[in-house]
């Protein structure tokens, strides 16, 4: 049984399915990958196990530790454990680094504190504690003062949406420390990315197409076809019947 | 009442005490039409003048005058009543200063305070204003600040009006400016409304001096019924002026904005940018806070407090 259980969801948008019946189970503290190219349904799946409102509408079930979370809001979610990294994180006029940072921590209590998360992910926190999260900083800076407040919340399950976006090597490789840290501690990482070099960093990978499973299996096995069949792939978010698992 | 414990009452609604302020720092204080303090440092002039309704306030700082300390106003009622306060303020050559203003009608519930002010810099001067209000929780204040502000050569004017806590009442602000040669102007503003206060603010800048500089901000939310109603017009006529508009409004619950910003541009070498967000809190900003477990009402009251931060 995974941490987190897709059964059988499906989501539309008018004539568009975006999500196609997908059953998928994230085993507890791992790091998955799902990978598939642009407009395969991998954010919407991410923000779809969040629940942001638009998402809200899917059939079938997802559920947390056992227990449906159907119908419970953003705020719920994470609540129980269940946080988002955007692929693009949010600008916030006048809230500091430090603020930021610290309402993430309260969720349980038992928080990091701002100054130890912004060490982690390699920013001097003397720097960076008094800064605002606006459009001051580069997208790479905010992506990093997201992942610390993910941190700070000790999540149990994170959805990190393209996390070499926007981010430069120096940047990624830390992120990468930081996610493998997370796993150590039992944390359940589901990476989305449309990147080979993300998914190596990977556990266990998902290949998704046209809102479609279209395979799972170990990183080797969905590197290999991602790189031969998907990067080269003509018909965009049009799963080759035969694959399909 | 006596000076001395009008003068007490004053300070205290802004958390202040006359021992509050050092030795070289430089305070007056108003309370209705009476000068009830005025402690001046070396090359800072205040003369004022009582009228029937408020005071007549002549500022000028003298040239070279470099003052270290912020100098303090506070203009305040005690009662219900009207304040009219007549404000010329000359930075002479190369004068700077930085000034913040408490305007405190926490104590009372019908109160108009009016502010007419002519501010003169001279070539080199630079002037800060930084003004905050601390209103009662009563609709019946009357807010209305004008000034004609006219900015010399390399000369640079930054203002910053707070009116967040209390109720707004009516605000009616009109801010116009010209500015000279390699000038720079900075309006902004930070006001909270609710209930069914309004909010008016015009302000106007016109860039007329060669690489002058112009950014007219302005962050309001407006909650309940409260309507806000915005026009911030800037104008460049001059080589290498540059100017920004920057209008952020949150509306919530049955709240209304309405921000019209002008821009024109008369010399093909000078640039003026806009931008307006209204509406509701940005849904990104709300989802990401939500993610971390923050319950709606606090993520909306975060992002509000953000924008209104200073």
């Amino acid at each position: 049984m995974g941490i987190i259980e897709l059964n059988d969801v499906s989501l539309s948008f008018g004539e568009h399915h975006i999500l196609q019946n997908l059953s998928i189970d994230f085993w507890e503290g791992h790091i998955h990958a799902v990978v598939g190219p642009n407009g395969a349904g991998k954010s919407t799946l991410a923000h779809t196990i969040m629940g942001l409102p638009e998402y809200r509408s899917h059939k079938g079930d997802i559920l947390f530790e056992g227990k449906s979370i159907k119908n419970l809001s953003i705020n719920e979610r994470a609540k129980l454990g269940i946080t988002l990294a955007w692929q693009e994180p949010a600008r916030f006029h006048g809230i500091s680094v430090e603020n930021f940072i610290q309402r993430a921590g309260n969720r349980n209590g038992e928080g990091q504190s701002a100054r130890e998360v912004l060490d982690l992910v390699g920013l001097d926190p003397d720097r960076y504690l008094v800064r605002d999260v606006d459009a001051t900083l580069s997208g790479g800076e905010r992506k990093r003062i997201e992942l610390a407040s993910i941190v700070a919340m000790k999540p149990k399950v994170v959805l990190m949406d393209e996390p070499d976006s926007g981010v430069d090597i120096d940047a990624i490789n830390s992120i990468f420390e930081v996610l493998a840290s997370l796993r150590e501690q039992g944390t359940t990482v589901i990476m989305i990315t449309h990147s080979g070099e993300v998914l190596k960093h990977a556990d266990h990978a998902f290949l998704l197409c046209n809102g479609a499973l279209v395979d799972k299996g170990s990183v080797e096995k969905l590197s290999s076809y991602f790189e031969r069949r998907c990067v080269p792939c003509k018909h965009k978010n049009v799963p080759d019947k035969e694959v399909l698992v | 009442m006596s000076n001395k414990s009008a003068l007490e009452r004053l300070l205290s609604t802004i958390n202040m005490h006359q021992h509050s302020f050092g030795p070289n720092v430089a305070h007056v204080e108003i309370h209705g039409n009476e000068v009830l303090n005025r402690t001046l440092v070396d090359g800072l002039k205040v003369e004022s003048s009582e009228t029937s309704s408020g005071v007549d306030v002549k500022i000028v700082v003298e040239s070279g005058v470099v003052i270290e300390n912020p100098v303090y106003f506070c203009f305040g009622m005690l009662e219900n009543g009207l304040q009219h306060i007549k404000m010329d303020v000359h930075f002479k050559e190369g004068a700077k200063a930085h000034f913040i203003s408490h305007c405190t009608f926490s104590a009372a519930s019908e109160v108009e305070h009016l502010m007419d002010a002519v501010i003169h810099l001279d070539a080199n001067a630079e002037y800060t204003y930084f003004e905050r209000h601390i209103h009662s929780n009563e609709k019946g204040i009357k807010v209305v600040p004008k000034a004609r502000v006219f900015l010399g050569d390399s000369s640079r004017f930054s203002t910053e009006f707070e009116l967040i806590r209390g109720r707004v009442g009516l605000i009616d602000i009109d801010y116009e400016a010209e500015c000279g040669d390699n000038s720079v102007l900075e309006l902004l503003s930070r006001i909270s409304g609710r209930e069914d206060d309004l909010i008016k603010i015009r302000e106007a800048g016109w860039l007329k001096g060669a690489n002058s500089r112009g950014l007219l901000t302005s962050n309001i939310a407006v909650r309940n019924r409260a309507r806000a109603e915005i026009l911030n017009e800037l104008t460049a006529t001059a080589p290498g002026a540059k100017g920004h508009v920057d209008c952020n409004e949150i509306v919530q619950d049955q709240g209304q904005a309405k921000a019209i910003p002008i821009v024109d541009c008369r010399h093909p070498k000078a640039h003026i940018t806009h931008e307006a967000a209204i509406g509701s809190v940005d849904s990104k900003q709300l989802q990401t806070l939500m993610s971390r477990g923050l319950d709606e009402e606090d993520a909306v009251e975060m992002i509000i407090q953000g924008l209104l931060r200073k």
